[in-house]
């Protein structure tokens, strides 16, 4: 080294002009969006959704439809991992209070992401404009949307634990009508000598159930008791409702008319499978079976109890809390919220049930085979008990998944399930409300 | 979600290497040279920025956000002393999961060490031919992502059509609810991650092999040791650099289980939250339950647990190493 130091380069100007092309970048991306709506004039509208697979598609099938109704909206959906992965982002882009300016959500959710605070109330006169009322939607459906007097939420369907049915087995087992429909029970044992005939005709089981998520059927069959659940100040359940439902369940495993573990994977699998000839599943399992040219049918979840209740939830459309009010922003939400009710019928094609009752009462949705055999269950869904740790993919459920799943397979009894899930709700009450 | 071996090693190892380089020339600065030294601060800068930015100032921030009831949701937090803490103390969902992770550790962290010796020792004398093919295979489970391997084995470990309960029920012997009982959900996950994870132990392994020169077997087989001997007293003692740097580095990775066994039991921590991790609790607290308040502290308890395993494993084999 004969110099011992080279002449150092400009470096002010070097670094000047790295510092000001970083600067022009973030200048530019900033000003990407807004000023193309400004400069164009569209009112851009963003939404979020938690919609992937087969519902992810008809999701992008109708907005791409609602682009071409409305070349005046510049219309920017984002699509986020369903369940926690969503909902974290949800509570954090509302809280924000810039994020987006209308989004997908389970009516179960409301109160626990926060409705009056992070959600605003939906201008109930402007719905109405669009024809959207509480004479429209389905009654029950839209009660749940309301929150201390105020319509927090726009109902696009119901969606709920049924009872599916291969055609094929169940013709064996003799457990079908005429017409080709499951027949219809009512009380346990009719129930369960149709799962024993099934069970003879698979040679392995009758029925397949998620045995690792047991809150649907037992929320359906304390349910169908007349059980009530709640969580203010002190927990409220009824004990013997409680025990008997999860009995039924420790009973039908413990026969072998179900397997006694059967996961979220697996249990869509053992039916397609035929392992099985009944399966009780959310109805947005239709797509998997469809797509594989199953001849299967289904029904609502059965009367085991007196009537055919299935839990179940809605999704719906909310809009955030909105530190600077913006009625255009939000008159252009509620304008896509009840387009998207309007064509709802796309939508029904991944087996939920439109809330807007001018789709279901149509010619088109009444040829739609399933879905149409179970439609009458949505007017009685039994939505989960109210909290803010209550819902879909909220902390409730899950508490009811890891203490409950043992009476599937033996391993706890009914009353000490009980008495771990009755542990767990009042650990929950006890700890502060974060919303 | 990289793999939990993966992120030990990529935060462990340019955190070293920038410090210990700035230190000396830091020292020996002197008037003439302070020029070159400036010029050297500008090259650890962006190093620095960034470990500031990304790991000081969150670790700091996550300290503060334990002592307050900030939630996800809120904009707002109020500094509520030693709540959290004092509410950690008393859930038994804390030690519940804390014990989980304990127990994973425990009965991964031998089978990944020893597996990766062996296959290690079985490639390393492999033909040429061969080598290449038989070292691809032991690594390849490696290089998959957790949403992949979690998907594979939860298929392998189905009840009545998985090929784990396949080759048992061919057997004669009676199924398992791998993922579904309580008693077996957390072995089940401890031996996809031995399948998924061993092949970076594995390479370690064989770098360390392949530094040991041919002349002190020679040696040692001219003076009679058989191959067992050659293994106990030659090979093991000049590995147990390398085996102490796998156990550690392993001890971490296990102590810090969260996506397979996430994924593995969809999320619901499996039956009886057998299976939950403490990260796993953690970020329930955090993200279900939307309080980072009391996540946060419960991510410095297993902070500490982390620090506290990693000293006194780091003391054992130290001192093992000097009485060497």
């Amino acid at each position: 080294m004969r110099t011992t130091h080279p002449t150092p380069p400009p470096a002010p100007g070097r670094r000047a002009f790295l510092a000001g092309g970083l600067a022009a970048l973030g200048l530019g991306l900033a000003g990407c969006g807004p000023a193309d709506t400004v400069l164009s004039g569209r009112r851009r509208l963003r939404q979020w959704n938690l919609f992937t697979g087969g519902d992810g598609a008809r999701m992008v099938q109708m907005h791409d439809a609602y682009r071409r109704e409305h070349p005046d909206i510049d219309f920017e959906p984002a699509t986020f991992l369903w369940g926690n992965p969503f909902y974290t982002k949800f509570a954090m882009g509302a809280a924000g209070g810039r994020a987006f300016d209308i989004a997908t959500l389970h009516v179960s959710r409301i109160r626990g992401m926060g409705a009056g605070t992070l959600i605003d109330p939906v201008p109930t006169d402007l719905l109405a404009e669009h024809g959207i009322t509480r004479d429209t939607v389905l009654a029950n459906v839209w009660d749940k949307c309301v929150v201390d007097g105020e319509l927090y939420a726009i109902p696009l369907d119901t969606h709920l634990v049924v009872t599916y049915y291969n055609r094929e087995v169940c013709e064996r087992a003799g457990v079908l009508e005429p017409d080709g429909t499951l027949v219809t029970t009512s009380g346990e044992e009719e129930f369960l000598d149709v799962l024993a005939a099934v069970k003879e005709a698979t040679g392995q089981y009758g029925i397949a159930m998620d045995t690792t998520q047991p809150w649907r059927q037992f929320w359906s069959l304390y349910r169908q008791l007349g059980g009530e659940m709640s969580f203010d100040g002190d927990l409220r359940l009824d004990d013997d409702k409680a025990l008997r439902s999860l009995d039924f369940l420790r009973r039908v495993s413990e026969e072998g008319l179900a397997p006694q573990a059967s996961d979220a994977p697996g249990t869509p699998a053992n039916f397609q499978n035929g392992i099985c000839g009944l399966m009780w599943a959310g109805n947005w399992e239709i797509a998997t079976f469809a797509d594989a040219g199953m001849d299967f049918g289904m029904r609502p979840f059965p009367d085991i109890y007196g009537a055919e209740l299935g839990q179940g939830d809605s999704h719906c459309f909310v809009l955030p809390h909105r530190r600077v009010p913006d009625d255009a922003a939000v008159a252009a939400a509620v304008g896509y919220a009840a387009w998207m009710l309007k064509h709802s019928i796309t939508w029904a094609g991944g087996g939920h049930t439109p809330a807007y009752l001018p789709v279901t009462r149509g010619d088109d949705y009444a040829a739609l085979e399933p879905q149409s055999e179970y439609r009458h269950a949505a007017a009685d869904v039994q939505f989960d008990p109210e909290a803010w740790f209550s819902g879909s993919a909220a902390p409730l459920q899950n508490e009811a998944s890891a203490v409950l799943s043992g009476v599937h397979n033996g391993s706890v009894t009914p009353e000490a399930a009980l008495e771990r899930f009755k542990a767990a709700a009042r650990k929950l009450i006890d700890t502060p409300e974060p919303v | 979600m990289s793999s939990p071996t993966a992120t030990a090693r990529a935060a462990g190892a340019p955190a070293a290497a920038p410090a210990r380089r700035s230190g000396p020339s830091a020292r020996a600065a002197r008037p003439g040279r302070r020029r070159s030294s400036l010029a050297g601060l500008w090259f650890v800068l962006p190093f620095a920025a960034l470990f500031a930015v990304f790991l000081v100032w969150p670790v700091l921030a996550g300290l503060w956000a334990s002592f307050t009831d900030r939630s996800l949701a809120s904009p707002g937090a109020e500094f509520v002393g030693l709540a959290n803490w004092r509410e950690m103390l008393g859930d038994s969902a804390v030690w519940q999961s804390l014990w989980t992770t304990l127990v994973f550790t425990a009965i991964s962290t031998p089978p990944l060490v020893a597996i990766a010796l062996a296959m290690a020792l079985l490639t390393n004398r492999a033909a040429a031919g061969l080598g290449w093919f038989l070292r691809l295979s032991y690594f390849a489970p490696f290089l998959l992502p957790v949403a992949v391997v979690a998907l594979i084995w939860e298929w392998m470990y189905q009840p009545g059509f998985g090929m784990v309960n396949g080759l048992l029920t061919a057997a004669g012997l009676a199924e398992v609810a791998w993922l579904t009982d309580e008693n077996t959900v957390l072995a089940a996950i401890a031996v996809t991650t031995v399948w998924w994870t061993v092949g970076f132990n594995f390479l370690l392994y064989l770098a360390a092999l392949q530094g040991i020169p041919a002349y002190v077997y020679e040696a040692a087989a001219l003076d009679g040791a058989g191959a067992w001997q050659r293994f106990l007293r030659i090979t093991l003692p000049l590995l147990r650099r390398t085996t102490g740097l796998i156990v550690l580095l392993q001890i971490v990775a296990s102590l810090k289980l969260f996506d397979q066994a996430y994924i593995m039991t969809n999320g619901s921590g499996g039956p009886g939250y057998a299976a939950r991790p403490a990260i796993g609790y953690i970020f329930e607290a955090g993200f279900t339950g939307l309080r980072i308040g009391y996540a946060s502290a419960i991510s410095y308890l297993l902070f500490a647990v982390i620090a506290v395993v990693s000293l006194v494993q780091f003391r054992l084999f130290s001192r093992k190493g000097e009485t060497a």
